[in-house]
């Protein structure tokens, strides 16, 4: 070849893909150094401070309430109740009926008669410091006449119960059933039992968790004439806009909701707050930006909370160990109100339950409860994460009543890599991969049969400290989600996300995402996605995202969505540049369009070397548009909307291994091992830090985390004292690996990370436990394993029990049976 | 999350620390650290009206040798007793259980003396300063007077400190030749507080157990003695069967609290566990 003689000719080696490189991300150098403008930092002219007084009791009539006194206080502006807003707050929004009678009792922004959670608004202070606000609280008088308290789901679906509403005539808000037979993706459940050969039936209990986001929920309201802007830590800007002016009656047009940097979610900022309303009627009432940032305490209190379901679960099999029916129950605890996807949260879940196995028969049925706690809505997985720990126990416990070893019990009736697409029970298409070459991987990272050689050792040396190993096979269903299904499941909204690309004069890239980011990486792996599609530096590709006024449309970042289906729409739009580009581009040189090449960021004439033009030379071309074809736009910007038409399915195989100190109950992770096949990588860098986040909390689920409240409803794990997040010192080594098989619902191949290492960890961690002790009696250990209740169930039976008394929600002597309840045998 | 008002003052000798704590009235509280002050102040568990910041007060830092006694000033940070050569030469039980203490930014601020005069039976150093036989120095008004550790744990988070009266210094021996301590802590997180833990000091002596001293962490509204159980090793060969079973008794006299971390009789039998575990490795076994 002759290309030395024009280093320009089109055999140039086009730059390394940008897809798949390592790349540290973009955002942290601010966000790390702190320069950056979190919500709290705002400060604008003449702004106000909201302090909340919140209700000390968890069901009561406001009998008294006198806010006279703070008023008086210091730079206190005004003091508001509920009745000064009974006209106007409305209902904080429910998008998601599951059924067509559930029953929502409304949602007030603050308390106007009567409280139905501790932590419930009841008066707000507005003042010119947060302080003078904080301290004027002190100073309102109110009383409250005790309702009796509902706190414990078993005994409120109970006929007789106290309700937690009046108005309602149970305490059950709907009752969801998806039935495969009646679907017709599977056959007769109740005949697959009949018909067993072997059943095991549990009872499961995902205990409540706090979502605990790093930076505390914060809100600001700016009123300009008829306009408003706010500014909130969301995950949901663009949901929050239609719902803040659909309560409000403010018209969307005239409201404007940023989202800037936000500094973790875990869908527990995926809400429309009480305080995003109050927010915005006291800055319509009082003409005044406003602002309102949480505590800790508030945080832990108010914010919703997640999980919290009793799962009965029964599985039907033949003797040889393969699987032929499975049936779910489920309470799913509400709290007190529905928030945005409260009733939605278990119903999404439900069609996980099958997980990877070819059950050919599939029942499941929920009713979701009310009780006196803070509402519960989504958390890291959502609903998946409560179907993955029921399959994988329970597989687990199919395992030892067959005498089989768990992970061949697995391998007979996991789908095989030659059966994709898959059509599941729940009536799912699984799209690819190959659960087999994930074990393997998996078992070959965690040196499984040394660890297994040093079990028995210290099994037949009974020493005091046991070792056991849990797998979770899992999979999930990410990429919310195609927009009809969700209008089949009566969910308030599509699931399509937007992008769209602006080629600015200088050949520099402007990306809009409707997708919102809240520390995934957005602005990194979407810049590499555009470097590659368009064949521009990395380096000059910006961001934007998270304010309804630069990105219109979008519905934001949960459900593992971002890439699947934000990532894919800018995919979209950057074809359409190019394409809107090659026209201009064929005109500049003097070609026919069909003619032309494109990679490597330059259009090239087939069959004419030297021949070129970069686009982003057309962009500045297109700019000046001196010269272009007739009939065309003068502009290579565009913009795409990605509906996709399946959700993707990311598995995984993850291995616990466990040491548990008989002598204390002390349990510890000796090592863990995963292999996650999330499909095409971006970026391994933010898909390993997803993973190990993501193995964070859903171990912190095993081990450690438990929001409890006492028998009058009090929050006792109101701090971090109490309510324990595991740090990094607590967490084992994580060995991580990947297999790789494309998504095939969208162009990228993603498949979805965000929520893969919480949901897949869980039960793996309490096989692990269980592995480690079950020669010694033990069935099974209540989450989280704290270390009594691992030393009560070694030494004294049952699931380890108690953590707290009678009444709460953490008392574990309560057992629904079909008879009713009876307890527990202390 | 933001404290009640309050007035504040800084003074840097002993001498300005009595004279505004006397001068603050009731509700004066001594800031030493803040390590547990700040907090309840934030949540208004607590709410003084005037603070009296030790922190300026020089000559309430540090560490000093005194004959066969560490005056360990009251004032000195868990940050610097990790870092100061006597301790690491004659009060390795301190330091081990200073090393468990909170996390590293808190262990700059927090100080020895504060833990000490907070006196919350949780905390580590209360069992490890009774362990010791520490000795607290208290200054007030009228001069100085001396209290035994056994005297100046009264009460769950309450001490022998009067009205108007400072913790100056600590008194500890010197553990030299022959001693073996271990700080044996049972928690759920590396950062939260004790469950229940033990702090043991043993003197080996020809192959025997010359002298036992053991406190507990967490058993009791106070930190206490495993007295049965230091009774039980004295003289005994060292093995793991002597001190197993002498460990047994640790439990002996406690009267633990019920918790979300633990019950009682939980809280007991860790004790036997923990003790058995600290003795051992103190001995070297």
């Amino acid at each position: 070849m002759t290309a030395v003689e024009d280093p320009t000719s089109a055999v140039d080696l086009p730059p390394a893909k940008e897809v798949g490189q390592a790349r540290r991300r973009k955002e942290d150098a601010r966000l790390i150094t702190g320069k950056t403008t979190w919500t709290d930092n705002m400060v604008l002219p003449g702004m106000l401070h909201l302090a909340v007084l919140r209700s000390p009791v968890a069901h009561g009539r406001i009998t008294h309430l006198d806010v006279s006194a703070a008023k008086e206080r210091p730079n206190v502006v005004a003091v508001y109740t509920g009745a000064d807003f009974a006209e106007e707050q409305g209902s904080l929004p429910c998008a998601w009926p599951v059924t067509p009678e559930m029953v929502n009792p409304g949602h007030p922004s603050i308390a106007v008669e009567q409280v139905n959670h501790v932590g419930e608004a009841v008066a707000i202070v507005v003042a010119r410091s947060r302080t003078a606000a904080a301290d004027a609280l002190e100073a309102i008088d109110v009383d409250y006449e005790p309702l009796p308290v509902v706190l414990d789901m078993e005994q409120a679906v109970q006929e007789g119960s106290p309700l937690v509403h009046d108005h309602t005539s149970s305490n059950t808000s709907y009752h969801f059933v998806f039935d495969a037979g009646e679907a017709g993706t599977g056959g007769d459940t109740e005949q697959a039992f009949a018909d067993a050969e072997v059943t095991v039936s549990r009872r499961f209990v995902q205990q409540r968790l706090i979502p605990a986001f790093m930076e505390p929920r914060s809100v600001v309201v700016q009123p300009s004439g008829d306009s408003y802007t706010m500014w909130s830590a969301t995950q949901i800007p663009h949901i929050l806009r239609v719902m803040a002016a659909m309560v409000t009656g403010i018209p969307e047009h005239k409201l404007r909701v940023i989202a800037p940097d936000v500094g973790g979610g875990f869908g527990g900022k995926l809400q429309v707050n009480p305080e995003e309303i109050l927010c915005l009627l006291i800055a319509r009432r009082l003409g005044k930006p406003v602002k309102w940032t949480e505590t800790r305490g508030e945080s832990l209190m108010t914010a919703h909370h997640g999980r919290d379901q009793v799962q009965f679960i029964d599985v039907a099999a033949d003797r040889d160990g393969t699987v032929r029916g499975l049936r779910v129950r489920l309470l799913a605890d509400m709290g007190a109100y529905l928030r945005l996807i409260t009733p939605g949260v278990p119903a999404l879940g439900a069609f996980m339950f099958p997980g990877i196995y070819k059950f050919p028969a599939y029942r499941f049925e929920c009713d979701g409860v009310f009780t006196n706690k803070v509402p519960t809505d989504a958390y890291r997985g959502a609903g998946r994460p409560e179907a993955t720990f029921a399959i994988e126990r329970i597989m687990d416990e199919l395992a030892v009543e067959l005498g089989m070893d768990p992970l061949e019990l697995r391998r007979k009736n996991w789908i095989n890599t030659e059966e994709f697409p898959f059509t599941t029970v729940a009536g799912l298409e699984y799209d690819s991969g190959d659960y087999h070459q994930a074990t393997e991987q998996a078992l070959e990272l965690l040196g499984y049969d040394e660890l297994r050689a040093e079990q028995k050792r210290r099994r037949d040396s009974n020493d005091p400290v046991q070792l056991g190993i849990g797998f979770s096979t899992f999979t999930e269903m990410c990429g919310l989600a195609p927009s009809r299904v969700l209008g089949s499941l009566a969910f308030g909204a599509g699931g399509w996300e937007q992008a769209s690309i602006r080629m600015l004069p200088t050949g520099k890239v402007e990306v809009v995402t409707g997708s919102t980011p809240h520390g995934q990486g957005h602005e990194t792996a979407w810049s590499q996605i555009v470097a590659d599609e368009l064949g521009v530096p990395f380096e000059d590709v910006e961001v934007l995202h998270g304010d309804t006024a630069i990105s219109s449309r979008g519905l934001d970042t949960y459900g593992s969505r971002s890439l699947v289906v934000g990532g894919t729409a800018v995919v979209k739009a950057a074809e359409k540049v190019v394409e809107k580009a090659r026209v201009i581009a064929a005109h500049l040189l003097e070609a026919n369009a069909d003619d032309l090449e494109f990679t490597g960021g330059k259009f090239t004439v087939r069959g004419t070397p030297g021949a070129g033009v970069g686009i982003q030379e057309v962009a500045l071309a297109i700019f000046a548009a001196h010269d272009y074809p007739e009939g065309i736009e003068p502009s290579i910007d565009a913009e795409a909307t990605f509906d996709p038409e399946n959700f993707s399915f990311p598995h995984g195989t993850h291995i616990c291994a466990m040491e548990i100190d008989t002598e204390t109950g002390f349990a510890k992770i000796r090592k863990y091992a995963c292999v996650d096949d999330v499909g095409t990588i971006v970026n391994p860098l933010i898909v390993e830090g997803q993973v190990h986040g993501g193995l964070a909390q859903g171990i912190a689920q095993a081990m450690y985390e438990e929001a409890i409240y006492d028998a009058e409803g009090n929050l006792t794990t109101g701090s971090f004292v109490d309510y324990l997040v595991p740090a990094a010192s607590d967490l084992p080594h994580f060995d991580t690996g990947n297999t790789v098989h494309v998504a095939t619902s969208n162009p990228l191949g993603a498949k979805g990370v965000g929520e893969a290492g919480c949901i897949a960890s869980t039960p793996a961690v309490v096989n692990a436990a269980l592995d480690a002790v079950r020669h010694l009696g033990v069935t099974d250990i209540r989450m989280p394993l704290t270390p009594e209740r691992v030393w009560r169930a070694i030494h004294g039976g049952g699931d380890g029990g108690d953590r707290a008394a009678q009444g709460s929600n953490a008392y574990g002597g309560a057992r629904t049976t079909e008879s009713g309840i009876q307890e527990a045998q202390q | 999350m933001i404290p009640a008002p309050f007035a504040y003052t800084r003074p840097s000798t002993i001498e300005e620390a009595l004279q505004a704590i006397a001068d603050g009235g009731e509700d004066v509280k001594v800031l030493a650290g803040g390590q547990s002050l700040i907090p309840v102040m934030r949540l208004r568990l607590a709410a003084p009206e005037t603070l009296v910041d030790l922190t300026r007060v020089a000559e309430l830092r540090g560490v000093r040798e005194d004959g066969d006694m560490l005056v360990i000033g009251a004032m000195t940070t868990h940050a610097d007793v990790l870092t100061d050569p006597l301790l690491a030469q004659y009060g390795q039980l301190i330091v081990q259980a200073t090393e468990t203490v909170a996390d590293r930014q808190v262990r700059r601020r927090g100080t020895f003396g504060g833990a000490l005069a907070h006196a919350d039976p949780a905390g580590d150093l209360p069992a490890v300063a009774l362990a010791l036989d520490a000795e607290f120095v208290l200054a007030g008004p009228g001069g100085r007077r001396t209290v035994p550790a056994t005297d100046f744990f009264v009460d769950y988070l309450t001490t022998a400190l009067d009205e108007g009266e400072l913790l100056v210094e600590i008194r500890v021996p010197k553990l030299g030749e022959g001693w073996g301590v271990r700080y044996e802590k049972f928690n759920r997180v590396a950062q939260a507080w004790s469950i229940v833990a033990v702090a043991a000091a043993v003197r080996r002596e020809d192959g025997r157990i010359a002298e036992a001293r053991i406190g507990l962490t967490n058993m009791g509204p106070t930190p206490l003695r495993a007295s049965a159980t230091e009774a039980a090793l004295v003289g005994v060969d060292v093995s793991m069967e002597t001190v197993t079973a002498a460990a047994a008794q640790a439990a002996e006299g406690t009267s633990p609290s019920n918790d979300l971390n633990a019950q009682a009789d939980y809280r007991q039998h860790l004790a036997q566990v923990l003790t058995r575990r600290a003795v051992a490795a103190a001995v070297g076994l």
